[in-house]
């Protein structure tokens, strides 16, 4: 299967594809490492009539460790996000979540901005993101913006993003202590849901959810809880609280609110108390 | 020392190393220069009276040609799959005014590319109007929708075996149950591909990814009203098949209609979606089954209804239930059986000949009953087994399904397999986890299993030997392997009788123009009837050689005798003076050497069997199911090759063992697949599957001098029962008495709660 | 579009559409058809060839992605007339049956095998989780796989 033709732009800088991007506004698709979006375009159930090609740019690889916080860019590849050092003595769960990605040739394609942008509910990145309490940073015409990942996503591969704007970095808080539960039929897949649990600077513990609904979410019924003071087991029974999974050919939704039940508690446990 | 039996690291390994191997896409071959390409437009819809529109893409760029079926009425219809299946229900070139399932072609588009291809057949409008769509075979069968009006019934073929009424009557304990033998894809990893020229000479040159090139040639020509002589079929390297490339489809033959009538080469090969959508798929079978028996565990009779989805237009599949009605009773001594078969259409893909096709669902429904029944008395599974197994002395036996089994040692395979795996410690490990209160559940599974292999009727096969003026040789056979290694086990064979070595043998194969005639690769029938062949053969040319050297010798044949070892021919008694075979195939023709046409001829079809143990655990709260372990017997009798034995074992170990975990080809009510490719269809990779354990057994056929059985299906048929009983036996302590395949986490945790739910009532 | 890129050691230019995938411009513009293409979801892994060292699925990279960088197919692999240990260990233990997963299969493990250069049989299985293979149940590859690690040299 072939993609639909196209226009094509390579950009070797961040200011090139905005550049692209103004021009050409929603036509135009980045292509960062392109392990979704091409599989899609081959399907084409997506037909970008311009594809901005991000994968000459170099200056948006990088980890950093910025005080409180990592700062990775946005095309760091997930092989490289999943061995970094750094990310994993500060971040370890960010690590494991990008080792999980796909399988080693997607992670050598893949990046992480090109994962948060394309707002998959079911991908691995975005869900760890949120539960660590991430940051977008969002270059535009206009300037840079930064949002966090509890508003990054607005539906099923939705985002705030502008047809003219372009994700740059992913600031993460470290966190030492974490859970991540990912459940799938096949290593290759999807998660038919995943949980990541986090401990976050000022304490508490945040809980994120992937393919419970039509963007990655937290688990807020379940962080209420634990902050009054409730046992994890007990938190987990409402994991899937004001959830609305779907039924697919993996898993009906009812089963998918099972699993978020006891990938909590597994995680919340791996987390310790 | 022989040859035979020996690891002979594969000939063909090389090739496929270093440059790969060479598919149909792969080929350069200069007389398909200037080829176009085939493209399909296929139906969205799974039953409506159809109106297509092809002016957008006739307009479109690089497109030669659009046809519909009425550009192609004028010519016959492809013949049916299978001589007696109901001519009502034969498949047109292209939908011919209604389609039956998603994926039906209803037009064809030849473009200068392939990328043209893809584009233009976003331009060909198809207007559906919907017609009443059958996805449930129990729908099909009340033939309240006809598929085929013109057919009397929705069914294409039925069989039966003994009276069912009453069967069981007399029985101290009778355990009935309705199991799923769900539908799944071949997906071998090369699709469907095809390209053919007509050439000067008139002749049809096909390349087509097959298992069966001469039966491929002879249903070509059938087709396009030719002689068998006038189609050249080839079959270049072939991407794996396990069944369902056992001849050729519709939409290859299609091409050389377009060939002819553009002028011009054309090249297909689908895309794996397509193949998902229209290859065909294997299994789909939905059994009703009773087994009964006394409490002391002797089984007395058993009742199989087995209604066959054979999909939209009937194939292989229509045909498998009289495999599974042959192999009804297993390895058990069964005195009462009665089989009712109805194999119905369906807006589905059509149900094809899959890796067993027949054998592995009469042993899953068998298997399946046996724990179930040893479940419902309380008795290990391994007892009940063993106490109803056909005893070593009783072969041949004659089953009530009317199999003659051959040879077979039931209780010895099985005790291997239990003494292999530590069945007493893996029951003490299970109890342990038990009485613990652990959450992963560790399961025990067995199946003891006998097939039939190059059935039903007694099959032959063609070799040819040709000892070139050389001294090395080149051995021609009508079977023709994908993956299975004929040129090395059968290089062996023929090295065994010639003494000349591996190295200096050519295999030749799949090329009809080539190979005078041949059977192909597929029920496991290669080895025991083509390798018997090259076996004859090889003889045949030593006998031959010997009067040949009795002539350079001035001696007697009789006195005349091969000296492996030296590659040569020398009086009895007189070693010293020795004529090569180069000298003796010189002297047969100094151009072409010493060639000896043979056809093999079995007396009867084999019986492989053995015994499948599995291990898995089951993690009792997300209802996932892990295979641990997999210890196996498969004895096909003597192995002429046991790296390529074990190879085909643990092939077909993982295919039977995915069936019971992961597979389902899935449509919905309105007949819309679901798992339309390898992201949504759970094949599993090396991470999902164990390391397999496998126990040598060798019991020879007395059908054939080699003593050789077939191996190829047999991983199949043994690993899916096994699997599913361990996932069972895992469950059982909750409560559970049957998980239907696949089973999956989630089928996994609905049957814990429904067990729960009843116990609570 | 005008795309350079080096193949097996070779410098090359080709003319392609700037919607040419990666496995196109090798099988069809260059001719290298030990690349194959088993699926439409870079699922199945078969089209795997190192880019720049790693694997990569190039049925899901554009041809135009590749300007200025090394690929590596399964025909460059033993390009000084020696096998690489991962070729002559998929011999050895008969890691292939049909050989059509067997050149993506083998690049999979080629760059496995440098980013972990002694694996367990478990890191072997899930580090080859996007390469599908219908013929072997994966028992010979494994095997292969291990057998070629503990092979001198083999991470060059």
């Amino acid at each position: 299967m072939i993609p639909a033709a196209f226009d094509y732009v390579r950009a070797s800088s961040a200011e090139e594809a905005l550049a692209a991007l103004t021009e050409h506004g929603d036509e135009a698709k980045l292509l960062a490492g392109g392990q979704s979006l091409l599989p899609l375009m081959k399907l084409r159930l997506a037909v970008p009539s311009v594809v901005v090609d991000l994968t000459g740019v170099s200056d948006l690889s990088y980890v950093r460790d910025d005080g409180d916080d990592l700062a990775v860019g946005a095309l760091t590849r997930h092989h490289d996000v999943a061995t970094s050092d750094v990310v994993r003595r500060e971040a370890p769960m960010l690590a494991h979540a990008a080792g999980l990605v796909g399988d080693p040739q997607v992670r050598h394609r893949g990046t992480i901005g090109g994962s948060v942008a394309h707002a998959d509910p079911s991908a691995d990145l975005p869900t760890a993101l949120l539960g660590l309490g991430a940051s977008y940073v969002i270059r535009g015409s206009g300037g840079e913006r930064s949002v966090s990942a509890d508003e990054f996503s607005t539906g099923f591969l939705e985002t705030v993003l502008e047809p003219d704007e372009m994700l740059v970095e992913v600031r993460v808080p470290k966190a030492s202590a974490w859970g991540y539960e990912k459940f799938t039929r096949r290593a290759i897949d999807w998660a038919t849901v995943a949980v990541a649990a986090a401990r976050r600077a000022d304490g508490s513990v945040a809980v994120a959810l992937a393919n419970m609904g039509p963007t990655v979410l937290r688990a807020t019924s379940v962080e209420q809880a634990l902050a009054s003071g409730t046992g994890a087991t007990e938190a987990a029974a409402v994991a899937d609280e004001g959830t609305e999974p779907g039924s697919d050919v993996t898993a009906s939704a009812e089963y998918r609110r099972h699993l978020a039940r006891v990938l909590t508690a597994r995680a919340l446990e791996q987390l310790g108390s | 020392m022989s040859i035979l039996g020996t690891r002979v690291l594969r000939v063909e390994d090389p090739k496929f190393l270093t440059t790969g191997g060479v598919y149909v896409d792969d080929l350069r071959d200069p007389r398909l220069a200037g080829a176009a390409y085939v493209t399909y437009v296929r139906s969205v819809v799974a039953h409506a009276k159809v109106t297509v529109d092809t002016s957008g893409a006739l307009e479109a760029p690089g497109v030669l040609a659009v046809l519909t079926m009425e550009d192609v009425r004028d010519v016959e219809p492809p013949p049916l799959a299978l001589p007696y299946l109901p001519p009502a229900m034969r498949r047109p070139w292209l939908a011919d005014g209604v389609v039956r399932y998603v994926g039906e072609p209803v037009a064809a588009i030849v473009t200068e590319s392939r990328y043209d291809g893809e584009d233009a057949a976003e331009l060909v409008g198809v207007d559906y109007e919907p017609l009443p769509v059958v996805v449930d075979p129990h729908a099909s069968a009340t033939n309240e929708v006809l598929l085929f009006p013109e057919a009397p019934s929705n069914t294409a073929l039925a069989f039966e075996l003994g009276e069912p009424e009453g069967l069981l009557d007399d029985c101290e304990v009778v355990v009935r149950q309705q199991v799923l033998n769900q539908r799944v894809a071949p997906v071998p990893l090369e699709v469907r591909g095809s390209a053919c020229v007509w050439t000067d000479d008139g002749r049809l040159l096909f390349w087509g990814s097959t298992q069966s090139p001469h039966g491929a040639r002879d249903t070509l020509a059938k087709a396009l009203s030719l002689e068998p002589d006038r189609v050249h079929f080839i079959a270049p390297d072939v991407g794996g098949g396990f069944g369902a490339k056992f001849d050729v489809s519709v939409e290859d033959m299609l091409l050389a209609v377009l060939a002819k009538r553009l002028g011009r080469p054309m090249r297909w090969t689908e895309s794996r979606t397509e193949n998902l959508l229209s290859m065909g798929h294997g299994r789909a079978q939905i059994q009703t089954v009773a087994i009964g028996g006394r409490r002391d565990g002797t089984i007395e009779a058993y009742s199989l209804h087995v209604l066959q989805d054979a999909g939209a237009y009937p194939h292989f599949g229509a045909v498998l239930p009289i495999m599974t009605q042959t192999m009804a009773t297993g390895v058990y001594a069964i005195e009462k059986v009665a089989v009712r078969t109805n194999s119905v259409v369906t807006n589905t893909s059509s149900v094809v000949a899959y890796r067993g096709a027949g054998r592995p669902e009469a042993t899953a429904a068998i298997e399946r009953m046996v724990d179930m029944f040893a479940a419902e008395i309380g008795m290990d599974p391994a007892e009940v087994r063993r106490k109803n197994l056909l005893p070593p002395d009783a072969f041949p036996v004659t089953t009530p399904a009317g199999a003659v089994y051959d040879s077979g040692e039931y209780e010895k395979a099985l005790q291997a397999v239990l003494d292999a795996a530590g069945y007493d410690s893996l029951r003490a490990e299970q109890q342990r986890r038990r009485d613990a209160g652990d959450r992963t559940a560790l399961g025990i599974g067995l199946s003891t299993y006998v097939e039939i292999t190059a059935g039903p009727e007694a099959g032959q096969e063609f070799a040819r030997i040709n000892v070139r003026p050389d001294g090395s040789a080149v051995v021609y056979t009508g079977t023709s392997p994908h993956g299975q290694g004929h040129a090395t086990s059968f290089a062996m064979l023929a090295s065994d009788e010639l003494g000349i070595p591996v190295e200096r043998i050519e295999v030749v194969h799949g090329d009809t123009d080539l190979v005078a005639r041949g059977g192909g690769t597929g029920g496991s029938r290669s080895l025991q009837l083509g390798g018997a062949a090259v076996h004859q053969g090889a003889i045949e040319a030593v006998d031959k050689a010997r009067e040949l050297a009795a002539d350079l010798f001035e001696a007697s044949a009789a006195d005349i005798t091969l000296d492996k070892t030296r590659g040569g021919f020398h009086v009895a008694g007189s070693p010293d003076e020795v004529r090569s075979w180069a000298e003796v195939a010189t002297s047969a023709d100094a151009e072409h050497g010493l060639i000896v046409d043979t056809d093999f001829k079995a007396k009867g079809a084999t019986f492989p069997f053995g015994a499948h143990l599995a291990v898995v655990e089951v993690d009792v709260d997300t209802g996932k199911a892990t295979l641990v372990r997999m210890v196996t017997v498969d004895d096909a009798g003597p192995v002429i090759n046991p790296v390529i034995v074990e190879g085909q074992r643990h092939g077909g170990i993982a295919q039977g063992a995915s069936q019971a975990l992961f597979e389902e080809v899935r449509y919905d009510e309105d007949g819309n697949p679901q798992t339309t490719n390898l992201a949504d269809y759970a094949f599993p990779s090396a991470a999902e599957l164990p390391d397999f354990e496998l126990v040598e057994m060798a019991t020879p056929s007395p059908l054939n001098p080699l003593g050789v059985k077939g191996i190829g299906e047999a991983g199949t048929i043994g690993a899916t029962p096994a699997v599913q009983n361990a996932v069972v036996d895992a469950l059982a302590h909750l409560g559970v008495r049957h998980v239907d395949m696949p089973t999956t986490s989630e089928r996994i945790w609905r049957a814990i709660n429904d067990a729960k739910k009843g116990s609570d009532r | 579009m005008k795309v350079s890129v080096k193949v097996n050691g070779e410098q090359r230019e080709v003319d392609v559409e700037p919607r040419r995938l990666l496995v196109h411009l090798l099988r069809d513009d260059l001719g290298l058809t030990a690349t194959n293409i088993g699926c439409d979801t870079t699922s199945c892994g078969a089209c795997t060839v190192l880019v720049n060292g790693e694997s990569v699925k190039s049925c899901t990279m554009l041809a135009a992605s590749a300007e200025g960088l090394d690929v590596t197919t399964l025909e460059g692999l033993a390009a000084s007339g020696e096998w690489h240990p991962v070729q002559e260990a998929f011999r050895d233990k008969h890691g292939l049956q049909c050989g059509f997963c067997t050149p993506g299969m083998v690049m999979a493990a080629v760059s496995l095998l440098r980013e972990n250069p002694k694996p367990s049989a478990d890191d072997v299985r899930s580090g080859l989780e996007g390469n599908l293979c219908r013929c072997t149940g994966y028992h010979n590859i494994v095997a292969a796989v291990l057998q070629a690690s503990a092979a001198p040299g083999q991470a060059t």
